[in-house]
């Protein structure tokens, strides 16, 4: 992945600095409340949620355990539909492939649709090492980029800018790249559209490269499917001579009819649409429309290793709508930032380990970086059981075992930093299993309870630093109920 | 080994131990939401088309032309891109010079058009959505997306469906589409919908009843 | 009806009341209700933290202890949850693992019988009026695993709604976390504290003297934020305002 995320800090440090910062937590609480109860309103107005839940979560599965199988479809289709298919297994080779189409067409910059999978791989990076320059078209994303930022949502990668701060962005960084803002440019979302509109139209207009992702991949077709809803990823997808799609194979589905499921739940459970205001589909190339050359480069880049996970392969039917962002009370919390990856939330908390490994103190941290609430896998339009990868992702860190690691086999080793902790679940399991030894221990704590301090120490601290310690009773339950054989002896 | 053999090599030993599932998928989901006649199909798409900030109108074959003049002439247009295949009648009311879709055309010179006329494919009342299929009648797809102002005929009830499903039905993959739903529009900003960026930022629509 | 209480570990060492409190509520509505001394725990935060192979003897236990009654009836949804949900993943976990059946066919008969006490009281004895009296204003907080995992729905409410003098008031944001989580208040005990902070101003701003919910975990993080903040709101076990009457009533 992406270099940026590099040497990150743990998801708790990272969170603290968030949760201290009352502007990010006010942007942050606004923008998912206003979505939460429309994304609800929208899933609502169809009847048939549950079977259409099921159903993409089915097409999904049946897809992946047929990877293969539909990853040569897919080519074969591209190929006869006049693209070109390169395959790509990490983001370095991603990036040497698109830097050398782009090179090809002699032309030094690029315009972009939004695409989580070219952020995953840096591209826009590594293109700038090889001086091209991308653009990025996506409102959003142009936040970001002019302010030298990081993304920290998948749907709105800005969600962490209110109003005010994406003004001072516009009026401070426009006339950088291209043209300035308007003069007097106000904080109203409808002047900041056009701020945004009149900024990249003649970057649109001159474009001879367009860059893309895309949402969905028909094997038996063909066909590659942006949804959008600004315009700017028809802009990239239609006016440039050469277009470069970097798609990760795990966004194939078998025809054309299993669309029918996927653009029915997609904008509802992304921006709570019926239906987002732009989808473009594109079969290779069309003669006098649009791109003449079609270039497809299909990205592994941990996705077959995440594949091998039995449990953790459910992650890989992900649509990206980012539902599970939107309701998760850690990200409302703790920021896209925090998540050390440009996939944050809690799909971001098992895919980002998943598709690098666990070898980082980041990706070591995100698997408990959930309360384990279980809103996620409520809203989650191909129902993955986030809290149960999550819980397995910590079974891995904690108690090592094999996981596959770019394409290998490896034996991963209990990680360093939980051994008082381990120690602990042992001895706590001991005393369950020996009910007296149990018995003991409450009676301890009950006879000393008058010593008790109202604050720990160490370890401790984490909880009674905002939290009162629960007073312990004078006697447990269970020697209640035998002193006073359940009551029937009297209550006291 | 190439990066093809790397890549289908490693998703066939991922996949070593995983149980088959030849089982053929139940959809057993709706074809369409709720029992709708065809003219309250026809409403419904008004309805959701207007619900996006399309902007509606209705009106038989005969008042067609007469429409269209009146939309180009409030618009205060100075020209009109036209696909080659549209029917000649309905711009036959506008004086409004036209500017032929052509492969040659750069996007700048499209961008110095006002409006687009075009027909579209289908239209799907439960989501308000076009598709423009790129058919003579509809043109190239950058010509509804760089003029401000697009002006789209749909023949009601022929090119009404309910549902996306059944619109997919009537689509062809093999053509570039493009489905529309309302003007663009961004939830960029704190998470709300605001109309309007870079494709048309009025969209009107024209409900025409087939005779 | 051979009745278990599985009282949980938790509730066993620090809330004893609300374990008298279940016993004085079945015993009133006829149920003869037995306190096997077995029990410990089910193992949840072994299971949750990453440790399931630890967790494992422990449900091996519960099954021992539990497996003879009729059902098992337990005042947490989290506990609750943890032996109807994730007890049969166990099992396929370890068949997973090619350790076989065992484990599965071990656990299973304990899964269908286990209630968490507003389900058995609505669905088992199929009552909503247990006859109680709690003259307070209450706020209810519906904790994930009850909510979400086990599905519990109205039922609580529904149950409460019949108390006599009870006045419910309705909590904002109620289906969000309050922020405990288990080994999560410790590991991000920042972003825990802040979902607590966040849940006490909500149920504070019901106006309620009581927050009521059926899990005492989340409570003992709820009410000890709700310390440390000095609100004047009390966290309240909805098995005590159950068993609460007009002869003996709770404090």
């Amino acid at each position: 992945m992406s270099g940026t995320y590099l040497g990150m800090p743990a998801f708790p440090e990272a969170a603290r600095e968030a949760v201290g910062n009352a502007t990010l937590r006010g942007n942050l609480r606004h923008a998912t409340h206003t979505i939460r109860a429309k994304r609800a309103k929208a899933v609502t107005e169809v009847s048939d949620w549950a079977e259409l839940r099921e159903a993409g979560k089915r097409i999904k599965d049946h897809t992946l355990r047929h990877l293969d199988r539909y990853l040569v479809q897919l080519e074969e289709s591209v190929t006869a539909a006049g693209g070109v298919v390169h395959w790509a297994a990490d983001a370095d080779e991603a990036n040497d492939i698109v830097t050398q189409l782009v090179k090809m067409t002699g032309e030094s910059e690029v315009v972009k649709v939004k695409s989580m999978a070219t952020q995953e791989i840096g591209l826009n990076e590594a293109l700038e090492a090889e001086g091209i320059h991308a653009y990025e078209t996506d409102l959003a994303e142009l936040i970001v980029q002019l302010g030298k930022d990081r993304p920290s949502h998948i749907l709105v990668p800005a969600i962490h800018r209110n109003r005010g701060e994406i003004r001072d962005i516009f009026a401070r960084e426009m006339s950088e790249w291209g043209r300035p803002a308007p003069e007097g440019l106000t904080d109203t979302p409808a002047e900041l559209a056009e701020a945004a509109r009149l900024h990249l139209r003649e970057k649109f207009l001159r474009a001879k490269v367009g860059i893309s992702g895309a949402n969905f991949m028909v094997a038996e077709t063909g066909t590659l499917v942006v949804v959008e809803s600004e315009g700017n990823g028809r802009m990239c997808l239609t006016l440039p001579e050469t277009l470069i799609s970097v798609v990760g194979i795990e966004k194939i589905v078998p025809a054309w009819q299993d669309l029918e499921v996927f653009l029915q739940t997609l904008p509802r459970s992304s921006t709570a649409e019926r239906m987002n205001p732009y989808t473009s589909t594109w079969t290779g190339t069309t003669d006098e429309d649009g791109p003449q050359n079609f270039h497809l480069v299909l990205l592994d880049n941990g996705r077959t290793d995440t594949l091998a996970d039995e449990v953790g392969r459910q992650a890989l039917r992900c649509i990206r709508c980012s539902a599970c962002l939107n309701v998760c009370p850690v990200y409302e919390r703790a920021g896209g930032h925090a998540y050390g990856s440009v996939y944050p939330g809690p799909i971001g908390a098992i895919l980002s380990p998943q598709l690098r490994g666990t070898g980082s103190e980041i990706d070591a941290s995100l698997p408990y970086a959930s309360s384990l609430c279980g809103a996620c896998y409520e809203v989650c339009p191909v129902a993955i059981d986030i809290p149960e990868v999550l819980v397995h992702l910590r079974e891995r860190i904690v108690q090592g075992g094999e996981v596959t690691s770019r394409g290998n086999k490896v034996v991963l080793r209990p990680a360093k930093g939980h051994a008082a902790e381990r120690a602990a679940m042992r001895a706590a399991r001991w005393a369950f299993l020996h009910p007296g030894v149990l018995r003991t221990g409450q009676r301890a704590a009950s006879r000393t309870r008058r010593f008790h301090p109202r604050t720990l120490p160490g370890p401790g601290r984490a909880w009674s630093g905002t939290r009162e310690l629960p007073p312990v009773p004078a006697e447990p339950f269970r020697d209640w109920w035998q002193r006073t054989r359940g009551g029937k002896d009297g209550d006291r | 080994m190439n990066s093809r053999e790397r890549i289908l090599g490693r998703v066939r030993r991922a996949l070593a131990d995983a149980p088959g599932d030849e089982a053929p998928l139940s959809r057993d989901y709706l074809r369409e939401h709720g029992q709708r006649t065809v003219a309250q199909t026809v409403d419904l798409l008004a309805e959701n088309l207007a619900d996006y900030r399309a902007l509606v109108h209705r009106t038989d074959s005969d008042g067609l032309a007469g429409l269209i003049v009146g939309l180009l002439e409030k618009r205060g247009s100075a020209s009109v891109l036209v696909p080659p295949g549209l029917d000649e009648g309905w711009l036959a009311a506008t004086g409004v010079p036209r500017v032929t879709d052509r492969a040659e055309s750069t996007p700048a010179e499209l961008d110095r058009v006002d409006s687009v006329v075009t027909a579209c494919a289908v239209a799907i009342a439960e989501t308000g959505t076009l598709v423009l299929d790129g058919s003579p009648d509809q043109g190239r797809r950058r010509i509804t997306l760089v003029p401000d102002h697009h002006i789209c005929v749909v023949r009601v009830p022929g090119q009404v469906v309910s549902s996306v499903p059944q619109g997919l039905e009537r689509l062809d993959p093999a053509r570039p589409l493009t489905w529309i739903s309302g003007p663009s529009a961004t939830s960029d900003i704190e998470l709300d919908r605001v109309e309007g960026v870079h494709g048309p930022r009025t969209l009107e629509v024209i409900l025409v009843g087939e005779d | 009806m051979r009745v278990a209480l599985f009282l949980t570990c938790v509730n066993d060492t620090l809330y004893p009341d609300t374990g008298r409190a279940v016993v004085k509520l079945l015993t009133r509505l006829g149920v003869d209700v037995d306190f096997p001394s077995g029990q410990t725990c089910c193992g949840q935060a072994h299971y949750n933290t990453g440790y399931r192979h630890e967790a494992e003897p422990l449900a091996r236990h519960f099954s021992d202890v539990f497996g003879e009654y009729e059902a098992i009836v337990t005042p947490s949804g989290s506990c609750g949850a943890m032996v109807r949900e994730l007890y049969p993943r166990m099992g396929e976990r370890a068949r997973a693992e090619g350790r076989g059946d065992t484990l599965a066919a071990t656990l299973a008969p304990v899964v269908p019988k286990t209630y968490e006490l507003t389900e058995f009281l609505v669905d088992v004895l199929g009552v909503t009026d247990v006859g109680a009296y709690y003259p307070h204003k209450v706020t209810y907080h519906p904790t994930c695993h009850g909510l979400r995992g086990l599905g519990l729905g109205e039922r609580p409410r529904r149950l409460l709604q019949a108390v006599k003098g009870l006045e419910l008031a309705e909590l904002p944001g109620a289906d969000e976390c309050c922020g405990f989580g288990g080994t999560f208040a410790l590991k991000n005990a920042d972003v825990s504290a802040a979902m607590g902070a966040d849940k006490v101003r909500n149920a504070e701003s019901t106006g309620a003297e009581v927050l009521c919910a059926a899990d005492n975990s989340c409570l003992m993080h709820i009410g000890g934020t709700m310390a440390r903040l000095r609100t004047g709101m009390r966290p309240v076990h909805i098995a005590e305002i159950l068993a609460s009457t007009e002869e003996e009533p709770a404090v």
